[in-house]
């Protein structure tokens, strides 16, 4: 029976806790040859005069094709990380995603990163690498960028959980996280971007999601999906769950991003290095994992059944796999035209 | 004539003259140079560039007199908008669609916001379809079937690109009206013409054509690139369309793309029906079969129809051999934005964002400040009524116009206690 919630390992206690910091899995960036340009390592790790530093560089440098702004969507879901009986753990993952935001940093000096934790009861901004607040010094061991992203999530879980502790009722086994205002939050920064001028980076998301689709989202994450393929952004997912994820695979194929479910999770830097860190304009020269087949068959409303042949309401577009009298969304008669109460003309009924 | 020609031109010079004495002479175009004096909004910055004039304020309100003309229709009655729309597009292709007001000349400029209308219509209404028409020396012909597929129509309308003759509504409506009779009863029939001619010559008595399209609840519209004409006020009035002339180019996209959008249908005019669809797999990788609309042999590319099993390659579409209406779920999934609509933010000005006292004074989607640049003091910005958020105006129109999901709703998680508590 789990706390509500509570996730069993929490981020850090206290000051910053180092030294159970695991390191074993993961491998050193140096790697990954291929992907690596320019390696501006003390630029990154020293954090004293960082952001100076940082916009003057700005200034001399044009801005090339492969400059990627990385919108990234972690999912802190309590109910999903506590429960999932896979070989990786909340402390884990956020440590393989730290590796890779350092990663795309010291990819191009122009990348930028966003992240947003997508919670249970809220989505809030963790860090934004263009924000002149954001860049601190580092103190121990961590570099700056680590301790900073660490220290935010914590204090989101914390709100997460604050909010949840408000509402009673909470043992549901399929506790989904609110993926859509995340998205959401995500598009109208990337929006933001698009305005500041016309030289800008490409812009991206990731989402690294774990909790099962919630169905009383399906409508917004649709709206998202669309409104995303519309600006040219495209989503890409590492879903780390248990299930395929249906609301992703077709967020990823509408838009033209990449979905991976990772088979070995140990190595989920190694997934994300290899498949996530290229930006778009060189994505046209790899063969990046391709979805087998995304299921687009539609559910029917009354038995939640996928169906490949049903019946479509014309006016509310519900659908439905046995032939009814009655629409049960909008409440319809079909085949008769309607009578509005509302109206005050009177009708006169067509012959039909 | 030339003498009539002499005194108009001595007598515009006379007017000139006085131009300073008196108003009500002059014209509109004359109004907007002495009066508005656009020129005087430029300014320059300290090195002397040109600054872009800030038309941020001008979109705002002009988008939310938009929004607000929309919502006062829909809260009138219990609207339900038309989502499967059979949409017949008139363009006038007469002698009158060669004039040269429009740059290059109207028949290009029309051919080209077609295209973009062709395309944000089967982006917003993917279930509805288009047929095109053509009138030209007096007669109309059918340009395309109507179909569900852009690029065919766009294909079409591009080659057929020449003016002669005269235009005939009448033959227009005729032809329209054979074409439309046929749908089944679930769809909305729709007409818009675009109209460049001043006259119609018509073979018969056009005000009984009219009426005939009005029996058959087809939904006119006209967008006219003269001038008003009494005749097609008359056909809008009558059907239930709107009319409006285009002022320049800026202008008629606008108008041509706010017919995109669904438009609210009365009750009456469309009867709810179950309308058998399919939702077809995509075909298995490597596997071969000839397709059904283009007869080629394709490999592991397209659907297969759950009824007939014939092999298509795009959705959506209607199988050729059993009829079936074949989608996939985002075809649907693209117009639940038309039944669930957010409501419109309510707008806050400077100081009631100042008295209001929050914490951050970020807007909450893009965490962009809302205060003037270089100033301490809020600028304006909106909220929502349910999650009481604040966002900025840039945010708004996003939010409303493309995404149609309020951030902040979407970041809150409302259980059922909650929300029957908010309800009473």
């Amino acid at each position: 029976m789990l706390k509500e919630g509570a996730i069993e390992s929490r981020l850090v206690a206290g000051p910053l806790v180092v030294t159970t910091w695991p390191r074993s899995f993961l491998l050193p960036p140096h790697s990954r040859g291929k992907l690596l340009r320019d390696f501006n390592q003390s630029t990154v790790v020293v954090g004293h005069g960082y952001a100076s530093f940082q916009a003057n560089r700005r200034s001399l440098i044009s801005f090339s094709d492969d400059v990627s702004l990385l919108v990234v969507l972690i999912d802190t879901n309590p109910f999903f990380w506590s429960t999932s009986s896979s070989s990786l753990n909340f402390h884990q993952f956020v440590s393989h995603v730290l590796v890779f935001l350092d990663l795309i940093v010291r990819l191009s000096q122009l990348n930028q990163i966003v992240v947003i934790a997508t919670g249970h009861n809220t989505c809030d901004y963790i860090y934004d690498s263009s924000l002149d607040t954001d860049q601190v010094t580092g103190e121990g061991e961590l570099p700056a960028l680590y301790s900073f992203v660490l220290q935010r999530l914590e204090e989101f879980v914390d709100k997460d959980e604050k909010l949840g502790a408000k509402q009673e009722g909470l043992s549901e086994k399929r506790a989904s996280s609110l993926l859509s205002g995340s998205l959401s939050m995500a598009l109208c920064y990337i929006q933001r971007v698009f305005r500041s001028g016309p030289l800008h980076p490409q812009p991206r998301i990731l989402c690294l999601q774990g909790s099962p689709d919630g169905s009383e989202q399906y409508v917004s994450i649709m709206n998202a999906i669309f409104s995303a393929q519309r600006s040219m952004v495209p989503i890409d997912c590492c879903y780390v769950g248990s299930h395929n994820s249906a609301f992703l695979q077709q967020a990823s194929y509408i838009t033209g991003g990449v979905y991976v479910k990772p088979q070995h999770l140990e190595g989920l830097y190694q997934y994300l290095a290899t498949v996530f860190a290229v930006d778009l304009h060189s994505r046209s020269f790899l063969q990046l994992p391709r979805p087998a087949g995304v299921d687009f068959r539609a559910s029917c409303f009354c038995h939640k059944t996928t169906i490949d042949m049903g019946y479509v309401c014309s006016v509310c577009l519900s659908i439905f796999c046995k032939h009814h009298d009655k629409c049960s969304t909008c409440g319809l008669v079909f085949g008769k035209v309607q009578s509005d109460a509302a109206s005050d003309r009177k009708r006169k009924v067509p012959e039909s | 004539m030339n003498n009539s020609e002499k005194k108009r031109m001595n007598g515009e010079a006379e007017e000139e003259n006085e131009e300073d004495v008196e108003d009500e002479g002059r014209d509109a175009w004359e109004r907007t140079y002495t009066d508005e004096r656009s020129w005087e909004a430029l300014e320059e910055d300290e090195s002397g560039l040109l600054q872009p004039i800030d038309n941020k304020a001008i979109y705002h309100s002009q988008y939310r007199r938009r929004l607000q003309s929309l919502s006062a229709t829909s809260a009138a009655s219990r609207i339900q908008k038309g989502l499967i729309r059979f949409l017949c597009v008139v363009v006038d292709l007469s002698k009158a669609a060669g004039e040269m007001d429009f740059k290059p000349s109207r028949m290009a400029v029309i051919a080209k916001h077609v295209e973009a209308f062709i395309r944000e219509f089967f982006d917003q209404n993917p279930l509805s379809q288009i047929g095109l028409v053509i009138i030209k020396d007096g007669v109309a012909q059918s340009l395309t079937e109507l179909g569900g597929s852009p690029e065919a129509h766009i294909k079409a309308l591009m080659v057929k690109l020449g003016c002669a003759g005269d235009s005939s509504l009448q033959n227009a409506l005729e032809l329209v009206h054979d074409t439309l009779h046929k749908i089944p009863s679930y769809g909305h029939r729709e007409v818009l013409i675009l109209y460049s001619a001043l006259s119609t010559c018509d073979p018969g008595d056009i005000m009984e054509t009219i009426q005939k399209c009005k029996k058959a609840k087809l939904r006119c519209s006209v967008i006219g690139l003269s001038a008003e004409m009494f005749v097609c006020k008359h056909l809008c009035q009558e059907t239930g369309g709107s009319y409006m002339v285009a002022l320049d180019e800026g202008h008629f996209k606008e108008l041509l793309l706010e017919h995109a959008p669904p438009p609210p249908a009365l009750a009456e005019f469309a009867i709810a029906n179950l309308i058998k669809m399919g939702f077809p797999q995509r075909a298995a990788e490597g596997s071969i079969a000839i397709c059904s609309c283009h007869r080629e042999a394709k490999v592991g590319e397209g659907y297969i129809c759950p009824r007939c099993k014939a092999r298509v390659c795009e959705l959506p579409t209607e199988c050729r051999f059993c009829g079936l209406t074949l989608v996939s779920s985002p075809h649907l999934a693209r117009s639940y934005h038309h039944l669930f609509p957010i409501e419109p933010f309510t707008e806050i000005s400077a100081r009631q964002f100042e008295l209001s006292r929050v914490a951050s004074k970020t807007c909450f989607s893009c965490r962009e400040s809302l205060l003037t640049p270089g100033t301490n003091k809020a600028g304006p910005c909106a909220a929502c009524t349910k999650c009481k958020q604040y966002f900025c105006l840039d945010c708004d129109i996003y939010i409303h116009e493309s995404l149609h999901n309020c951030p902040g709703c979407e970041s809150r998680r409302i259980t059922p206690a909650a929300a029957s508590a908010t309800k009473s």
